[in-house]
């Protein structure tokens, strides 16, 4: 029986990944950002949908599917964190703060936004 | 092919977050600690990849790219952190909620950094 879940989990995670990777690759090979933009794109996102789906109230398959594999995986905090490291590193503070506080407003604010929609149409 | 190597890595990553969380699971928690505590270790786990592993041993692009952003990528997380923020907000935690969003913010870099320290002392000896 967890071993559904743990599979659900792995195939949200499998598709969530390979996405977080195929839009980094797309917007590094054409777009140049003073921060890195795709992490930002994917975290926000990515904070958006899983407060939908929580808003939404989906079943818990759906949400280990969705939630916990895909936008758990899709969304990341180590390379966040690594990529303010390395500007830091860079002394672009004003990117390095820019990034910081982009990503954490956007990803709550967004995650609220989300999960209010998600009640409204629930 | 590299694709599919981050997509397993991912996959294994995101099983490994959802075990842990199993394991600290407690229903009267309020604090999320799981989150917390998966991604300080991974923060850390990925500096001293990238920062130091990555650039001594020769590890060919698609398994750094599997091992780094699939794997480590996927295992932490950033769409957690931000619902479960808002959850201890609409719970009226705001303290906790703040105490959440600033050790994750100060925690997180305090961790990258300290994997690229790793890299600093290997590299003196």
């Amino acid at each position: 029986m967890s071993g559904i879940l743990f599979l659900l989990v792995g195939i949200g995670g499998f598709v969530g990944a390979i996405a977080r990777f195929a839009i980094s690759q797309l917007i590094k090979q054409n777009y140049r950002f003073s921060i890195p933009a795709a992490i930002v794109f994917v975290n926000i996102t990515g904070s958006f949908l899983l407060g939908l789906l929580n808003g939404l109230q989906v079943s818990t398959y759906i949400l280990l599917l969705m939630g916990t594999g895909f936008c758990g995986a899709f969304t990341t905090f180590s390379t966040f964190k690594l990529e303010a490291v390395q500007l830091h590193l860079r002394k672009q503070k004003n990117a390095f703060i820019f990034y910081i506080l982009l990503t954490y407003i956007g990803g709550i604010t967004l995650a609220f936004a989300g999960y209010r929609l998600g009640m409204f149409f629930h | 092919m590299i694709y599919l190597y981050v997509g397993i890595a991912g996959s294994l990553g995101a099983m490994l977050r959802y075990g842990i969380g199993l394991a600290f699971y407690q229903g009267d928690a309020v604090f999320p600690f799981s989150t917390l505590l998966i991604n300080l270790t991974g923060s850390f786990l990925l500096a001293w990849l990238t920062g130091f592993v990555f650039t001594k041993a020769t590890i060919s692009t698609p398994v750094q790219s599997a091992i780094g952003t699939g794997f480590v990528g996927s295992f932490t997380t950033f769409s957690t952190l931000s619902v479960e923020t808002v959850d201890l907000f609409q719970d009226e935690r705001l303290l906790l909620a703040f105490l959440y969003v600033l050790i994750s913010i100060f925690g997180g870099l305090a961790m990258s950094k300290l994997g690229y320290h790793a890299v600093v002392r290997s590299e003196s000896e």
